[in-house]
């Protein structure tokens, strides 16, 4: 046996706290070792041709490279090995910058850890076994979790690619926020306008398939080859029936009466509903929660909405939820954010005073299809003048320590409308830092300072007090002069919605510790998951603003169709093996495994496994009471070795 | 005086979790101490108790198992099979006369930089405590 072992320096990443040249020389001792050098940089081209030659002149059996995480760099060397017409398993890798060099100063033991972590991988390395690749067949269809505008941008780009979209909305319209805005900064274009024309598109799209009010209950499989369960919620409106003329909402008998949530409950709906006049898709439907007829059986002498809706018959109380099987190759999930809510910051006097809103709630008072028809107004009177306080609920190390991103531009953006409206009103902003990152952005905010806006730099450590006084607020910010005020809105932050936990579990994701969906890397791969075949688009991996959301849509569908256009994907061949002489037939795996890939074969009485099921966790192998069942790249002899190789 | 004694200290770490929670500990230059080396199975219910002995036997002082926290596992649930194993595990190494804080199992997920190496620290205290492992120590050369 002749292996190769290559100590990388990372330029200095490794090399500072790690004395480079002492770990090559003690792997030259170590069995087995034919060659060890130490390189710059292993990744770089030069670094892995200083592998092939060795590979080619000195024949060598297997590699040990020690650099950076597997996690990182696995894949770019095992292509080396597969390059020189190696079997890419007989490649080991030495965690030295993330585990070691990293994480301790002490240059004396680092070294040494970097030597028997070193010697583990060695001896490991001896034990190593070549595996063929497994190939999956993909289904060329994929699945967008979330219709807010990243969820529409990435379900028409893959579907213009020309694969089947399956796109899941919770509400009974696509939309999300953006439906809610209504100017977008720094432009100032009118949110519905560039909005509504790709809802309509989305539904007008012959590869698209749409399932609003519904949600994905569960998740099956691996990437190319997910089941799929998606709930339909009753509508109690047959939509292939209903029309969305509106007969039914106006002969309501709630009519008026049930707050709209889509305006922030500032204006009423019936009990029989669109969220908003350009609903897609536009077809109403009935709130259980607040329907005569579904909460007591009757409503008055008969259902109103039934009658107006007349020969069309689209109503029907029967309806029952529905679970619909769907199976596709990959997955995008887009489902974006909520809001902070100040009530929880008492001192702002959110849910207390009438005069104190929200910045989305300010977004739909000044949207001409909103509750007050665009007229800025608090109490049925114009405010003359308005406080807006910036961080409620961002970079506060009591609710959420990262800032929000969008908060400082929409404030900007929503103290310009004002003065658009009311010319006379006196603004002023509290802020913390303005964040005036993007595209336009500070030349957006230089001409809204320009327009005779103040802002005053707030201290977070300070609390801002809102405190009634007659139908007016006063403001008390530390260091400023007290302000009376008719409005405050409050620019809150965005935070993960409350069930990305219920949701990280059904597609087998991770969440970040602010949260938001984890991507597979920071930098390098930020649209992707630890879970392949699963990316992620818009706010639920982080707050963005709308620029960036459909940035992200577009890399995530690109990502996702990548292997729907393959139409196979490489799995990993680490697999469970079992060893038919040794096993007893006992059948304690059986029920271990979590896929069912675990077989009684009843005529041999042995366990057998089924390979494509298997997804290589080991549980089985660790409870194995004769030993018969081997991993496939974690054998007991690999680990017992590289234990041995550590400990020292 | 004696010089202070460094325990020797081998973790099994889960790919998807306390593995990429160690990574992210590695970004973010978070140090710790260098007692611990990190093997990487793709699951915490890769850890057979005999690797556990095993390591204590080749000259471990203590061993660590990361998995991911209850209800997060990749594999939906061998981090549950590891925590009882471990259970298990625990009580035949007192019967054996060994301290079972020698073998310590943990959640760390893969955006918990800060609480792994708080965890590494900390093993890395109890161990030293508990001074030198002595009990069957063997050779097992590979
Ligand atoms: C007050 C305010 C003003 C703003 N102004 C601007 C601006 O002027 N310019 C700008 O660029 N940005 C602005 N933004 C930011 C903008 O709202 C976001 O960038 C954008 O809406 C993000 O879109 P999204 O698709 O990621 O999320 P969302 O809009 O939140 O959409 C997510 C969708 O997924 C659905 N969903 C959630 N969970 C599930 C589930 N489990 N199953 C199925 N469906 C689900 C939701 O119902 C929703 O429809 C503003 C934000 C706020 C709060």
């Amino acid at each position: 046996m002749k292996i190769g072992v290559y100590i990388c320096q990372c330029g200095i990443n490794i090399s500072q706290t790690v004395d480079v040249e002492e770990v090559v020389k003690y792997a030259s001792t170590l069995p087995s070792v034919e060659v060890a050098r130490f390189y710059k940089y292993m990744c770089s081209d030069p670094g892995q041709e200083l592998i092939k030659k060795d590979i080619k002149e000195m024949k060598l059996d297997r590699v040990v490279v020690a650099s950076c995480s597997p996690r990182m760099h696995e894949p770019t060397f095992r292509a080396v090995l597969e390059d020189m017409g190696m079997n890419p398993y007989y490649f080991e890798m030495v965690n030295l910058r993330e585990h070691c060099s990293w994480v301790h100063e002490d240059k004396d033991r680092a070294t040494a850890k970097a030597k028997h972590l070193v010697e583990g991988a060695v001896a490991r390395a001896t034990f190593l076994e070549p595996l063929e690749k497994k190939e999956v067949s993909v289904i060329p269809r994929a699945l967008v979790v979330g219709g807010g505008i990243a969820g529409i941008q990435a379900a028409l780009e893959i579907a213009e690619k020309g694969f089947k979209v399956y796109l899941v909305e919770r509400n009974p319209s696509i939309g999300g926020h953006m439906a809610q805005l209504d100017k977008t900064f720094p432009t100032m274009d009118c949110s519905a306008c560039i909005l509504t024309p790709k809802m309509v598109d989305v539904a007008r799209h012959p590869n698209i398939e749409l399932f609003t009010y519904s949600e994905v209950q569960d998740v099956e499989g691996y990437i190319g080859n997910f089941k799929v369960k998606i709930k339909k919620k009753p509508r109690y409106v047959d939509i292939e029936k209903c029309v969305g003329c509106g007969a039914c909402a106006e002969a309501c008998r709630l009519h008026n009466r049930i707050p709209n949530e889509f305006d922030m409950k500032m204006s009423k709906r019936s009990a029989i509903y669109v969220p908003f006049p350009q609903s897609v898709p536009l077809k109403y439907t009935i709130d259980p929660e607040t329907c005569i007829t579904l909460k007591t059986g009757k409503c008055g002498d008969h259902a109103l909405c039934i009658e107006a809706c007349d020969d069309r018959n689209a109503i029907d109380f029967d309806q029952k939820e529905e679970i619909v099987e769907v199976e596709v190759g990959t997955i995008v999930v887009a489902t974006g954010y909520e809001l902070f809510d100040p009530a929880k910051k008492a001192e702002y006097g959110y849910g207390q005073y009438d005069n104190v809103i929200t910045g989305l709630e300010f977004e739909r008072l000044v949207s001409a299809s909103g509750p007050t028809e665009g007229h800025v107004e608090i109490n049925g009177k114009k405010p003359k003048k308005v406080v807006f306080i910036q961080c409620v609920g961002s970079r506060d190390k009591e609710t959420n320590e990262y800032c929000s991103r969008v908060c400082c531009m929409y404030t900007a953006k929503q103290a310009h409308m004002v003065k658009d409206k009311i010319p006379d009103a006196d603004l002023i902003i509290y802020f913390t830092d303005v964040r005036a990152f993007g595209k336009g952005f500070e030349e957006f905010y230089n001409r809204v300072q320009g327009e005779g806006i103040t802002y005053r730099r707030r201290d977070l450590g300070d609390p801002i007090k809102v405190n009634k006084q007659g139908d007016r607020v006063v403001v008390k910010a530390k260091g400023h002069p007290d302000i009376e005020a008719d409005l405050v809105v409050l620019a809150t932050g965005i935070i993960p919605r409350k069930d990305s936990k219920e949701l990280s579990r059904i597609l087998n994701i991770n969440q970040s510790a602010d949260g938001f969906f984890l991507e597979a890397h920071p930098k390098l791969r930020p649209v992707d998951t630890f879970t392949d075949g699963i990316f992620l688009a818009g706010c639920c991996q982080s707050p963005k603003d709308i620029p960036d959301a459909v940035a992200q849509a577009s890399g995530a569908a690109v990502r996702a169709a990548e292997p729907l256009a393959a139409g196979k994907v490489e799995v990993e061949a680490i697999s469970a093996n079992i060893d038919e002489d040794l096993c007893s037939g006992c059948r304690i795996c059986e029920d271990l495994c979590a896929y069912s890939a675990l077989e009684f074969d009843e005529k041999d009485k042995i366990m057998r496994v089924n390979d494509v099921l298997c997804k290589g966790c080991g549980s089985c192998a660790s409870a194995c009471p004769t030993g018969c069942i081997s991993m496939k790249h974690f054998d007991m002899k690999q680990l017992l070795a590289q234990i041995g190789g550590l400990v020292g | 005086m004696k010089e202070k004694f460094e325990p020797n200290i081998i973790g099994f770490l889960c790919n998807w979790c306390s593995y990429a929670g160690a990574d992210l500990a590695g970004t973010s230059r978070i140090q710790y101490p260098p007692n611990l080396k990190v093997i990487r199975v793709m699951c915490s219910g890769r850890v057979n108790p005999i690797f556990v002995i095993n390591a204590l036997q080749q000259g471990a002082d203590g061993v660590l198992i990361g998995g991911c926290h209850p209800g997060d596992c990749h594999y939906e649930r061998g981090n549950y099979l590891a925590r009882r194993r471990m259970a298990v595990l625990k009580n035949l190494l007192e019967y054996t006369g060994i301290d079972s804080n020698r073998v310590r199992m943990t959640w760390v997920s893969a955006a918990e930089g800060h609480k792994f190496a708080e965890v590494v620290k900390e093993v890395t205290e109890d161990i030293r405590k508990l001074g030198p492992m002595q009990h069957f120590r063997r050779e097992n050369k590979w």
